[in-house]
């Protein structure tokens, strides 16, 4: 192959590339601007008359009532498992005090929030992804279209708050029993000693640490639902669209959930710094 | 002719900018009377349907429906506006989570604030029994009932808020012959029963159109073919009219065959 036809043949696939770069960023880019006008809609219908108050509440009980025992479940091994892993390590180090501190802090500042997050966006995210989608698809959302009942205003806005105003609760369901296992593990299996554990707690923890969790929580509910109803409402084609709606809803809430973590973690460091510096 | 109900005119309609779905549509749909829109299968029925409700907005042209045109109102001004019309869905399109009578409640709920519980009750068990459906079915979510019940409620569901202008979607599509016929006269004794209610039915069944329509109308290609009494439909010259007709014909005969089925049974 001469130098020519090399380059030649170079410059081809380069400009594919581009050009398959630049498509998908055009998907993606087009995909997220569907999405926030879907929910910048959905977001202010919630205000507007009538209030669904009655599917308000029958989305809190499904999303937050009936996900607790799963939180619960979920919840104790971590703080077991976590207590015991931490004892292991701090044990080569002579810190084994510091076990319960550490414990409550990785549980309240991350694991709470982002272990929440993943159990309900699967399990209450999924269930709204597959219901909107079989609504769809069985013509149930062009009923409700017809018959002068804005879908977006029953079905999606009242899910979309149901998941912010729950999902706090659900994780200082978490942290709390989590903080639970912890302390079984700590007190009653390594025998450390009681007083120490809750002092080194009480010296550690401040409450913006247990709220920031709360509010990352409110963050993560907002985002998986906003996704899973998305996802459900705009499903194309029969019973594997449905499947395919559900499938998307929940992987995309999950990665979105570990992305926003990270960036919300950095902002609420950055305002807890000013906040510190403007109180001075 | 009596007054216009739905005046479509030249409505043009294209999703990706090359093919036009409806190409010059016109069409005008007489108030209280049944119109039975027919035509094979991509001829634009559906698109002109959901034009009609409002779902869709025409590419060009204007649908003016009581004289009010649609096609330039807000979405709340149409959310609106959708409750004059009354819709039965191809597969009924019942709330699953809910019972027929709940079904029927729902746009009296959604609708009716202002009435008492037991009122809306009332009203919704009066729409259940004109529509022919047995009292002991009330109770029943869609999953327990079978596709004529589903019909019934779905027409019940339509008729809840007394519409002006109720909309049947293809009612009688893959259903055997004995339930086509029910639904047939479901929908005559439904017009009957709401007089001064515009009925407009879309079918790809001749046969149906002939038993209950006034009015029949066939696409073709996004445009109107013919518009006229079934009366126009037998003697048209039109090829593909022709060629519609004697698939009613042979569906006809083949009723009647089933019809002295059952007679020879009894």
């Amino acid at each position: 192959m001469s130098y020519l036809e090399a380059r030649t043949r170079f410059n081809q696939v380069f400009d594919l590339a581009f050009i398959w770069l630049f498509a998908r960023l055009r998907v993606f880019v087009n995909q997220v601007g569907e999405i926030t006008g879907f929910a910048s809609k959905s977001i202010r219908l919630i205000f507007r008359q009538p209030l669904r108050i009655q599917e308000l509440i029958s989305h809190m009980e499904f999303v937050g009532n009936q996900s607790v025992t799963i939180i619960c479940l979920s919840a104790v091994f971590t703080g077991m498992a976590l207590a015991f892993q931490l004892f292991l390590g701090f044990k080569q180090l002579n810190a084994s005090g510091m076990v319960g501190s550490i414990v409550a802090l990785a549980i309240f500042r991350e694991l709470g929030p982002v272990l929440t997050g993943l159990i309900v966006a699967a399990r209450a995210g999924g269930a709204m992804a597959a219901r909107l989608g079989t609504m769809r698809v069985t013509e149930q959302i062009d009923a409700l279209e017809v018959m002068g009942v804005d879908p977006l205003q029953y079905l999606v806005s009242p899910r979309i708050l149901a998941s912010v105003l729950v999902m706090p609760l659900l994780c200082g369901v978490f942290d709390f029993i989590s903080m639970i296992g912890s302390w079984m593990i700590c007190i009653h299996l390594l025998e450390m000693d009681e007083a120490q554990y809750w002092e080194r707690i009480n010296v550690w923890i401040k409450p913006s640490d247990i709220f920031q969790g709360l509010f990352k929580a409110a963050l993560f509910g907002l985002f998986f639902s906003i996704i899973c109803t998305h996802r459900g409402y705009n499903t194309k084609g029969g019973a594997a669209g449905v499947g395919s709606s559900t499938n998307r809803g929940v992987v995309l809430s999950m990665v979105m959930i570990i992305i926003i973590d990270f960036f919300a973690t950095n902002i609420i460091k950055i305002f807890l710094d000013w906040k510190e510096v403007l109180l001075r | 002719m009596n007054e216009i109900a739905i005046d479509v005119s030249d409505v043009r309609k294209t999703f990706d900018g090359k093919d036009f779905v409806l190409n010059g549509m016109s069409l005008q749909i007489p108030k209280g009377e049944i119109t039975v829109i027919i035509g094979f299968s991509g001829t634009g029925k559906s698109v002109l349907l959901k034009h009609i409700l409002g779902l869709l907005k025409p590419t060009s042209g204007s649908i003016k429906v009581f004289g009010q045109e649609i096609t330039t109102m807000t979405a709340d001004q149409l959310t609106k506006f959708r409750q004059r019309y009354g819709m039965l869905f191809q597969y009924a399109a019942l709330f699953d989570d809910m019972t027929a009578l709940e079904n029927v409640l729902f746009p009296l709920r959604e609708h009716r604030r202002e009435l008492p519980r037991s009122q809306m009750v009332e009203i919704a068990m009066r729409r259940l029994h004109d529509a022919g459906l047995d009292e002991k079915h009330y109770g029943k979510i869609p999953s327990e009932m079978s596709g004529g019940m589903r019909k019934r409620v779905g027409l019940a569901r339509a008729l809840a808020l007394d519409p002006e202008i109720l909309i049947y979607d293809e009612p009688t599509t893959g259903l055997d012959p004995v339930l086509t016929e029910m639904v047939d006269n479901l929908i005559a004794s439904t017009h009957n029963l709401k007089k001064g209610t515009t009925s407009i039915v879309v079918s790809h069944d001749l046969y149906a159109a002939f038993r209950i329509a006034d009015n029949v109308a066939m696409l073709d290609a996004g445009k109107l073919l013919l518009f006229g009494t079934p009366e126009d439909f037998l003697h048209s010259d039109i090829e593909l009219v022709k060629r519609f007709v004697a698939k009613g014909v042979h569906r006809k005969i083949e009723s009647q065959a089933h019809e002295k089925i059952e007679v020879s049974r009894e």
